[in-house]
């Protein structure tokens, strides 16, 4: 062995090479103060393992990065914890670096003669930061795009050339495939090249001036290997065990694992991103914040300093610690300063934090001007946030379905999703008369009340309950309609009292069957005995006197009941209320949505309709018994 | 020139073999040795060549680099050339679903999209604000993008104004800035129309972006 590791040290030399890597002198002896570098070179290759990895799984296309994201997290074997150590790293690297920064400062080791690798440092930290701004991007989910949004905007303030170096940043006018594929090339390529060449530049000039000791004759000198060594060594362990407490924190705080442990470990990852859809819970990572805090203070076109030039001061007057230094009490103006910009960096991100938060405490901080706007901001982002989970939980939740994810992508998905389309469209349309609110209370509250509740509309609670005398002049029903006067509320006053009550429940549970609701086609399959029956008590009941159902009756005097509440009947209802099958002139202010032959000339489009209509029967998409929770 | 430091290589081996037992710890001192020496030979004995060679190896390097350097700068400049989908009149909705009591309601602003190198016909490009003034047929219409970073400002009935979920601009219902704001500009307004078609009244908007962070309402490309 020894010949030939002779044979090869005399071609390469890697001996000295290795000698010298390992048995760099410390005068005073290895230090724990020491490790804070080693343990950010540990950081970062710990990014270059993960992230490669990553980047084997990961595709950049709007319709394939968050597609591609999620299966990762979610399918792949093990993808969750790489996700998550990838996340929860890039975080303790910038927590190290501000470590090494303050220690740097403190110590006065910016100073003569390694100014240069001080100013390489702070360069290695703009990467640190480049990097975790353009992986912030990556997922494509609505977090990220939204957050990019604001800051790629920003861009657009540098005087001259703000608006182009936007548009060669984001790669067009709109934000797209080509906003991923620089993102990513970024943030796998340029970046991480640049800081590997800074980094072997930082090293080799801390080698030629040695390590910065305040005190050589604290204890003997010792050499890189193994002392300091083992003590870097012990330092990045527990850089990555704290890492991976975060990773696994549901598990930690109680939470049982499911067979899904992607489900509720490792990194979040939001909905898709929807260039169209309002996302009020955008926030940059939480070491941005001071900085999205900070932009709040200043009014108008005042932005510009508090985007670029206030930063790029902060930034100006750290490049000028070495030169700061050389005065007498240049060092404490340094020190104090790094302090001082750095407790300014964390009031900002407390307040930011405290801002969105405060709702769900009772403090009212002393810095809102106006309290009451503060508190209805914080609620507004805290549902906003909430919004943003059940979307994002959906999304999974479709990507999962049998049908899986189509080649158009996740996005796709939530567009074509009755549960997450319905509510928008409702309050969009239908919102203005109708409340469609459950027997708590919750649900989309009418802007002005004049139209039934819609709630669970066809099923046999609601049908009941326009059958019950107590209820059908009722708000919920016909209350604040012209019908309030009408021969259906006369009728149901005056008749069903005198029915029998079996016959009313078997006509109920009859005329709710016409709907085939999802939600009630086990109770329709028991109940078909009662169902065949109460289809006979129609003519009974004199619901035909006015009622067109199936043979019986004409249509004219009000709605037809046959298939009543289904699909078909309901899509029908909704383009045109006035028309003969329905209300035909006793209609009284329901406007009409799709009564055209042409799409582009209705209210809602076909696509719209549907879903409204889906949404409304309560027809989407349930995930599996199985795999929910 | 590479040939010069080579020259004494086949002697070391015969130095290290003869001294196997020093090997480790000689090997640190060997190595600035043999860079010394290498070094003062070429800057001892540096070859004196003419001032057009030593252009012609600055030009030719040059331009080797600056072709694929070029080639590639093209296409990071690309973006430049490409232009929004947005800027001309799109049929957002009918007036007829849009109540006259002056309280704005978002639609979402459908469009053939062009995203690099797909084309998605009719979907969502942004989002808009209409507003018909109350007891009219008249139509006002604002991007829902906040003019200071671009989030989408939402409409909070109950305050009667619009309110930025990012950094808390205001803004009246009418567009207006609620002072003091970090929006340098009111809400930008679009050009609005109401065409009659048959019985029908639609909503046409001229859907067009602008630069955040400006006062000026500057068009987005």
């Amino acid at each position: 062995m020894k010949p030939l590791l002779d044979w090869f040290d005399d071609r390469t030399g890697y001996r000295a090479l290795m000698h010298e890597a390992l048995y760099e002198r410390i005068p005073g002896g290895a230090r724990w103060r020491y490790v804070w570098g080693s343990t950010l070179v540990f950081a970062f290759s710990v990014q270059l393992i993960t992230g490669l990895f990553l980047w084997m799984g990961y595709s950049p296309s709007g319709q394939t990065a968050w597609e591609s994201v999620y299966y990762i997290q979610y399918e792949m074997l093990g993808g969750w914890l790489l996700r998550g150590i990838h996340h929860f790293m890039a975080q303790a690297m910038v927590v190290l670096l501000a470590l090494h920064l303050m220690q740097v400062v403190i110590d006065g080791a910016y100073r003569a003669p390694r100014e240069v690798n001080f100013w390489l440092g702070l360069i290695l930290m703009q990467i640190v930061l480049g990097l975790s701004l353009t992986g912030y991007l990556l997922p494509w989910d609505q977090k990220g795009y939204w957050a990019t949004r604001v800051a790629t905007n920003l861009m657009s303030l540098v005087p001259g050339v703000g608006t182009d170096l936007q548009q060669i940043v984001v790669g067009g006018a709109d934000y797209g495939h080509a906003t991923l594929t620089r993102f990513f090339a970024l943030h796998a390529g340029l970046l991480p090249a640049a800081l590997i060449f800074f980094l072997v530049l930082h090293v080799a000039i801390f080698r030629r001036h040695g390590i910065h000791v305040r005190s050589t004759t604290r204890a003997p000198e010792t050499t890189f290997w193994p002392d300091q060594v083992l003590k870097d060594a012990v330092a990045c362990l527990a850089v990555l065990c704290v890492v991976l407490l975060f990773v696994f924190k549901p598990a930690i705080m109680g939470q049982s694992i499911t067979a899904h442990p992607g489900d509720m470990l490792g990194a979040d990852l939001g909905a898709p991103a929807d260039p169209a859809n309002q996302y009020s819970a955008a926030r940059p990572e939480w070491y941005f914040l001071f900085l999205f805090q900070f932009l709040k203070y200043f009014h108008g076109e005042s932005e510009f300093y508090g985007a670029i030039v206030i930063p790029g001061v902060l930034m100006g007057v750290l490049f000028l610690m070495p030169i700061v230094g050389r005065w007498r009490l240049g060092h404490w103006f340094n020190v104090l300063y790094v302090f001082a910009v750095l407790i300014g960096a964390g009031l900002l991100t407390a307040q930011a934090w405290y801002d969105d938060h405060q709702a769900n405490y009772g403090w009212t901080p002393f810095w809102a001007e106006d309290p009451k706007k503060a508190h209805e901001e914080s609620e507004a982002y805290l549902k906003a946030v909430e919004e943003a989970e059940h979307a994002a939980h959906r999304a999974v939740e479709l990507a999962r379905a049998p049908s899986g994810i189509p080649s158009a992508g996740a996005a796709s998905l939530l567009h074509a999703d009755p549960f997450t389309q319905g509510p928008l469209l409702f309050t969009r349309y239908c919102a203005t008369c109708h409340d469609h609110v459950d027997s708590g209370g919750h649900g989309i509250q009418a802007e002005k009340k004049s139209a039934p509740n819609l709630y669970n509309f066809a099923s046999r609670a609601w049908i009941a309950g326009l059958l019950d005398p107590k209820q059908v002049d009722g708000p919920k029903y016909f209350g604040k309609t012209k019908h309030r006067e009408g021969d259906m509320v006369g009728f149901v006053k005056e008749s069903i009292p005198e029915s029998e009550k079996d016959e009313v429940r078997d006509v109920v549970i009859a005329l709710s069957a016409e709907a085939a609701l999802p939600a009630q086609k086990n109770a329709d399959l028991d109940d078909a005995q009662q169902i065949a029956t109460g289809k006979k008590m129609f003519e009974k009941l004199t619901c035909t006197d006015c009622h067109k159902y199936y043979n019986h009756g004409e249509p004219g005097n009000a709605p037809d009941l046959t298939g009543y509440g289904s699909k078909a009947w309901l899509a029908a209802f909704i383009s045109n209320p006035s028309h003969k099958r329905f209300y035909g002139e006793h209609n009284d202010s329901m406007p009409a949505f799709a009564e055209h032959n042409q799409p582009q000339r209705n209210v809602l489009s076909p696509h719209d309709l549907a879903l409204l209509v889906r949404w409304l029967r309560g027809d989407w998409h349930v995930a599996d018994e199985k795999n929910a929770e | 020139m590479d040939d010069i430091p080579l020259a004494p290589a086949p002697s070391k081996p015969n130095s290290s073999k003869s001294n196997p037992s020093k090997s480790q710890s000689s090997a640190p001192g060997t190595a600035p040795l043999k860079g010394k020496s290498g070094d003062t030979a070429a800057t001892g004995s540096e070859p004196r060549r003419g001032f057009v060679g030593k252009m012609l190896a600055v030009i030719i390097g040059t331009v080797a680099t600056l072709v694929p350097v070029g080639a590639g700068l093209a296409v990071l400049l690309d973006p430049l050339r490409r232009k929004s989908g947005t800027g001309s009149a799109r049929r957002i909705t009918t007036l007829d679903s849009i109540p006259d009591d002056g309280v704005p309601r978002q639609f979402p602003v459908l469009a053939d999209r062009q995203d690099a190198w797909n084309r998605f016909p009719n979907s969502p490009i942004g989002s808009v604000y209409l507003r018909r003034l109350p007891g009219t047929d008249k139509v006002e219409a604002f991007n829902a993008t906040c003019p200071h970073a671009g989030c989408f400002v939402a409409f909070k009935p109950d305050r009667n104004q619009y309110q930025c979920p990012c950094h808390t601009s205001v803004f009246q219902v009418d567009g207006k800035r609620v002072m003091p704001c970090v929006s340098p500009r009111d809400l930008d307004s679009l050009a609005c129309e109401v065409r009659s078609e048959g019985a029908d009244r639609e909503i046409y908007v001229d859907f067009v972006n602008f630069y955040s962070g400006i006062a000026e309402k500057k068009l987005r490309a």
